[in-house]
């Protein structure tokens, strides 16, 4: 919302510079994004009149116009088309700062000569004074400019930005704002004062007006205009609708949105002698209805949204924009003029499903009140009868099934102390209050106030809205910085939240670096890691209105998303990449909303180090993804296993399945080279993916203090052979089950030359130990025998020679 | 016998002085105190001399012994002290050269401003609350004062879920706020509560350098007896100093959001002019941080809580601009974007 600060002027006295006003709009709730200076630059530019035109003696299309301004008269060379003798315009000294017309830029007036001709200035066009961009004409200014005038002090203002939020439709006018300056700095507002004759028949002779649908609109009002000349409106209401930002077409159109600027409401101006029936009839639309708007687009609207019809047909979309059928042209002579109120919800609707948003819609939307129509349509109509020349047919047609009594509240002392945590006295409270335009009176006790809101103001319905009333005008700063006083409420312990940062550091700590991916997703990237079905199933979660293809989907896996992550480092980074998430993935669920479990994904590739002098570290592989995953639940004292698995993803041979008590939790392996191809790397990657919502369970509660060994433990190593089928697992589960031992490691695999085809060699250190006392040789040797003995019988292992 | 003794001691000691290193010094003890030594074997065979002689040649030898034994014992800590001397000064280190290369990783810098948050919350007595980031429209806006087409949903555009199977009608949406779990704390905790709930929202909006259509943010609630804007002041400015430090100025005013009233917004003194007004400020010198308010009576009713017998405050703070201001970074893509070169500077 734009106010200059001359309209704004029209209503309140403000006597403190524009930049302290801006900050107490800010402090009490209205943003002032920023302060336009117009004129801030005008220095050395003056008030002139053209005395007299002359031909340039070498060029045909320059000309050569003598102004006067005040004191010696000024020749300057001119190439616009609009010098008229007589005419007040904007005369720029050498000196004078510029906008360049052509590039522009902005430079200082220097002294020229133009094909021959001493030019002693500028006779300025709008766009080199940075008014607009009309470079074509130059500014031709009302007949009333005094001559000689510094221009900023003519024409100069200063337009504050102001963003007013949505609970505020009474601030998106000048009066509006006025009376928030009113407020904040402590002055009277002064409402504009309207009076016209009004002659002939009564108005309800000449217009009927019919509200079918009430709860749509609760008040309509309508006055007459006859004998109107439309025409263009004057400078001074043109500059102030460009100043805020809005074109000026005509006196009529213009008088309705310079109403709209000044006291909030919307209008609508009709050609009179289009309505069809002389009757003004506000309806639902009818099925499959439509209408040309003004902007001569074709519109079919709802059985929801509401029209403004004739007896016919319909001759405006309600409070969003008229239709062309009952325009307002240059011929028009009778103009109805329409202030009405309608549901805001309704408009809010209408202008959506149309894609029309306007300044109406924007007021009507937030929802201002009935009561505004009739000063608005009693201001616009003055204007219309001053600037159009027309005679105001006799009253106003108002109907008005909405109409409410404003009720008072109460704001209590006391309530404001306990909402705010400062005391506020009953007189402090009256003070603001009146300043915002509420009606006071003393309440039922010594300690409150009865308070009637301004009928503009339509976000005021409880005693809080009041508290903040008085808060805000007095100043937050006025509230004091207090801590929490009371007891801390029982806390219970976030387990998940432990969990997970413990998650984020252990992989931190294995040198992983956290990615954040996106929580949405496309089919196409998910179908990437389905090389054999190419079926993502189950379908994952889709949004209804995606804003790119690429983020179309919830994200059923992060494989998808930190893969990719991958794949645009890989254009810079020539060394191992690890990286990790740790984030929501979204499982659809009938009749609810999705699952979202917790899921770590993680991948490594490439070199194992950095380059080294001290060596090659080799590539990451499948063990040191796995040996992640290991520590991890180490770390979290978690009993996983890794089986084979089957997930299409993966290398049918390098991949396993995770479980924790045969509940699957997880995979790991290597991506499937069609995956990886798919994706445009020729790398092999290595992947996990874990349920950490699943794994939270088996995290719980904590194990006990085990005694550290008081005797001392004794090592054996073994190599055994056994078939190549034979898994490490095997072996280990085997060895594991004996009393004594205390730990087995294996230290060396091998097949090849020493061992014969079809077999592998694996060598292990077996850990034994007693808890009850040192061990003997014999002892340990007796159980190694045993051990040996079972593994031979069960897994066909021999000791290797 | 006498005289062989000082002549094998006199012998001794001089190649003791001479001796540099440990290995010398064991053949010395072997040569000369062990149990094939010299002296070893003149003292076994002085049970063969008379009595007389055996007396005297005997002291002499064991003499001889403790003598040599005793300057052993002086020489060897000398000895080794000269070792580990001459060890250290054998091989020169280039000590320029290198370590053996480990490799690093980060917590994302949203994940360690989050933990910074939240542990400043947690430390005033906040629990953490989570929930998901889909929801349903009367979470995200019913409950909050935001009925069907009130215009601050325009400001919070809505991504939605493709409607349940059977119905045309959107009711679930990717939270825009994680004001939503606010609106279900209140119904489902009782008071006294203070919870710190920190989340994805997701916006309907298209992506620049300082818009997403994802980020994160995180909301907070306070509902007890007695409980004060005074307190909210308070509250948010314990935030803000131990965030921004001691010495940032702090500013309150009074801004609009559905579910509270009064509202506030809370803003920092620009970290880049330091108030004094730059681009980044918009020439104000005041960089909002966090939306706020006195959490209005009908959302405290709705979840119902009495708001005649409790008060509550509310907050919510986006993440991404607070490392944006603290490290200066112009592009909020760069956070999702997860280029290394970016990530490994936090």
């Amino acid at each position: 919302m734009k106010v200059p600060l001359k309209w704004l002027r029209e209503f309140v006295d403000v006597n403190l510079p524009p930049k302290e006003v801006a900050d107490r709009l800010t402090m009490s709730g209205t943003e002032a994004k920023g302060i336009q200076v117009i004129g801030g630059t005008w220095d050395n530019i003056v008030v002139g009149q053209i005395a007299a035109v002359n031909p340039h003696p070498n060029a045909d299309r320059l000309r050569l116009p003598t102004v006067d301004i005040g004191t010696e008269p000024q020749t300057v060379v001119c190439g616009a088309p609009n010098l008229n003798i007589g005419d007040k315009i904007a005369f720029a000294r050498v000196g004078a700062q510029l906008i360049d017309g052509h590039t522009g830029e902005i430079a200082k007036l220097k002294p020229a000569k133009i094909r021959g001709v001493e030019s002693s200035g500028m006779v300025c066009s709008e766009k080199e004074l940075g008014i607009s961009d009309n470079h074509t004409e130059i500014l031709v200014l009302p007949a009333d400019a005094p001559v000689g005038t510094p221009l900023a002090d003519y024409l100069g203002d200063a337009v504050f930005d102001l963003d007013v939020t949505p609970n505020r439709p009474d601030c998106l006018c000048v009066i509006g704002i006025a009376q928030e300056v009113a407020a904040v700095t402590d002055q009277k507002l002064h409402p504009p004062e309207v009076a016209y004759e009004e002659a002939g028949t009564p108005i309800d002779q000449h217009i009927a007006v019919e509200i079918i649908d009430a709860d749509l609109c609760p008040r309509y009002c309508a006055s007459l205009i006859t004998g109107v000349k439309i025409g263009e409106s004057p400078p001074w209401m043109q500059q102030r609708l460009l100043a805020c930002g809005m074109r000026p077409i005509n006196n009529v159109v213009d008088v309705t949105n310079y109403v709209m600027l000044e006291l909030g409401q919307p209008l609508h101006a009709f050609d009179y002698e289009l309505i069809r029936g002389k009757k003004i009839i506000v309806r639902r639309a009818t099925g499959g209805e439509t209408i040309t708007s003004l902007d001569g687009a074709e519109r079919n609207l709802a059985g929801n949204m509401l029209v403004i019809a004739d007896v016919e047909r319909a001759v405006a979309i309600a409070g969003v924009m008229g239709g062309a059928n009952s325009e307002v042209t240059e011929d028009t002579t009778s103009i109805l003029l329409e202030a009405a109120n309608f549901n805001p919800a309704s408009i809010h609707y209408t202008g959506q499903h149309l894609s029309l948003p306007s300044e109406a819609c924007m007021r009507f939307e937030r929802g201002i009140r009935p009561e505004l129509t009739m000063p608005a349509l009693k201001r616009a109509t003055q204007l219309i009868v001053q600037l159009g020349g027309g005679q105001a047919a006799r009253g106003v047609a108002d109907a008005y099934p909405g109409k409410r009594e404003p009720e008072p509240m109460v704001i209590s002392t006391e309530r404001t102390r306990q909402l705010l945590g400062v005391e506020f006295t009953v007189d402090q409270i009256t003070k603001v209050l009146t300043s915002l335009g509420f009606e006071c009176q003393p309440g039922a006790s010594s300690t409150e106030v009865k308070a009637t809101a301004p009928y503009w103001r339509s976000d005021i319905t409880q005693e809080v809205d009041l508290i903040e009333e008085v808060a805000r005008i007095i100043g937050y700063d006025h509230i004091p910085m207090t801590t929490l006083s009371q007891s801390i409420p029982p806390r219970s312990p976030a387990l998940m939240l432990d969990l997970e940062q413990k998650i984020r550091n252990t992989l931190v700590g294995y040198g992983f670096q956290e990615a954040i991916t996106y929580s949405l997703t496309s089919l196409e990237m998910l179908r990437r890691f389905r090389p054999q079905t190419q079926q993502v199933a189950p379908m994952p979660a889709r949004l209804a209105n995606p804003m790119t293809a690429e983020q179309e989907y919830l994200r059923p896996t992060l494989r998808a998303n930190l893969l990719a992550a991958l794949v645009a480092n890989r254009r810079h980074e020539e060394v191992g990449i690890r990286l990790f998430e740790l984030g929501k993935v979204y499982l659809p669920r009938e009749k609810e909303l999705p699952d979202e479990p917790e899921v770590l994904c993680g991948l490594l590739s490439g070199s194992r180090n950095d380059i080294s002098w001290l060596g090659d570290g080799g590539q990451l592989n499948f063990f040191d993804a796995k040996a992640v995953l290991e520590g991890l639940f180490r770390r979290l004292g978690v009993p996983a296993s890794f089986k084979p698995g089957d997930d299409e993803s993966f290398h049918p041979t390098h991949q396993a399945a995770i479980a924790i008590n045969d509940q699957e939790i997880g995979v790991i392996g290597e991506l499937h080279p069609k995956v990886t191809e798919a994706f445009d790397l020729a790398e092999a990657v290595y992947l996990f993916e874990l349920n950490v919502t699943e794994l939270l369970p088996f995290t719980a509660g904590h194990s006990m203090f085990q005694p550290i060994p008081r005797f001392p433990a004794m090592v054996r190593d073994i190599a055994l052979i056994v078939d190549v089928g034979v898994s490490h697992q095997q072996i280990v589960d085997i060895i594991r089950g004996f009393s004594l031992v205390k730990d087995v490691a294996v230290f060396d695999v091998y097949s090849g030359k020493q061992v014969p085809a079809g077999k592998k060699s694996l060598a292990y250190r077996i850990t034994y130990q007693s808890p009850t006392h040192t061990l003997t040789d014999e002892e340990v040797n007796k159980v190694q025998e045993q051990i040996l003995k079972k593994l031979s019988r069960q897994l066909g292992a021999t000791l290797r020679g | 016998m006498i005289q062989q003794l000082d002549e094998l001691k006199t012998k001794a000691l001089q190649e003791l002085g001479q001796i540099q290193d440990g290995k010398e010094l064991e053949s010395w003890r072997v040569r000369y105190l062990g149990k094939k030594s010299s002296l070893t074997s003149i003292l076994r065979s002085l049970a063969t001399l008379p009595l007389e002689e055996r007396k005297s040649a005997g002291a002499r030898a064991n003499q001889v012994k403790a003598d040599l034994e005793s300057e052993l014992q002086e020489k060897e800590p000398a000895l080794r002290e000269a070792r580990l001397v001459s060890g250290t000064q054998k091989e020169i280190l280039d000590i320029s050269l290198p370590g053996r290369p480990l490799p690093n990783g980060r917590l994302h810098p949203i994940t360690q401003t989050l933990n910074e948050i939240l542990n400043i919350f947690v430390s005033m007595g906040f629990q953490i609350a989570e929930g998901s980031d889909v929801e349903r429209d009367y979470y995200n806006f019913e409950a909050l004062n935001i009925p069907a087409e009130h215009p601050s949903r325009d400001t919070l555009s809505t991504c939605w879920l493709e409607p349940e199977t059977g119905s045309d009608e959107h009711t679930m949406l990717l939270r825009t706020h994680t004001t939503a779990v606010t609106a279900r704390v209140i119904e489902k905790m009782k008071p006294p509560i203070r919870v710190i709930e920190p989340g994805r929202v997701y916006r309907y909006e298209a992506t620049d350098a300082t818009h997403l259509p994802m980020f994160y943010q995180i909301d907070g609630l306070a509902v007890d007896k007695g409980i004060t804007m005074a307190d909210l002041k308070g509250t948010l400015y314990e935030f803000a100093r131990n965030f921004f430090g001691e010495e940032r100025k702090v500013r309150f005013r009074c801004d609009y959001f559905p579910f509270v009233e009064p509202g506030v917004e809370m803003a920092i003194e620009c970290l880049t002019c330091n108030g004094k007004g730059c681009r980044l400020c918009g020439y104000s010198g005041w960089i909002e941080i966090l939306g706020a308010g006195m959490t209005h009576p009908e959302v405290l009713r709705r979840g119902g809580i009495d708001p005649e017998e409790y008060s509550s405050f509310a907050f919510g703070i986006g993440i991404e601009r607070l490392p944006m201001l603290r490290y200066g970074i112009d592009d909020i893509r760069l956070f999702y974007g997860n280029d290394l070169r970016f990530l490994r500077q936090f």
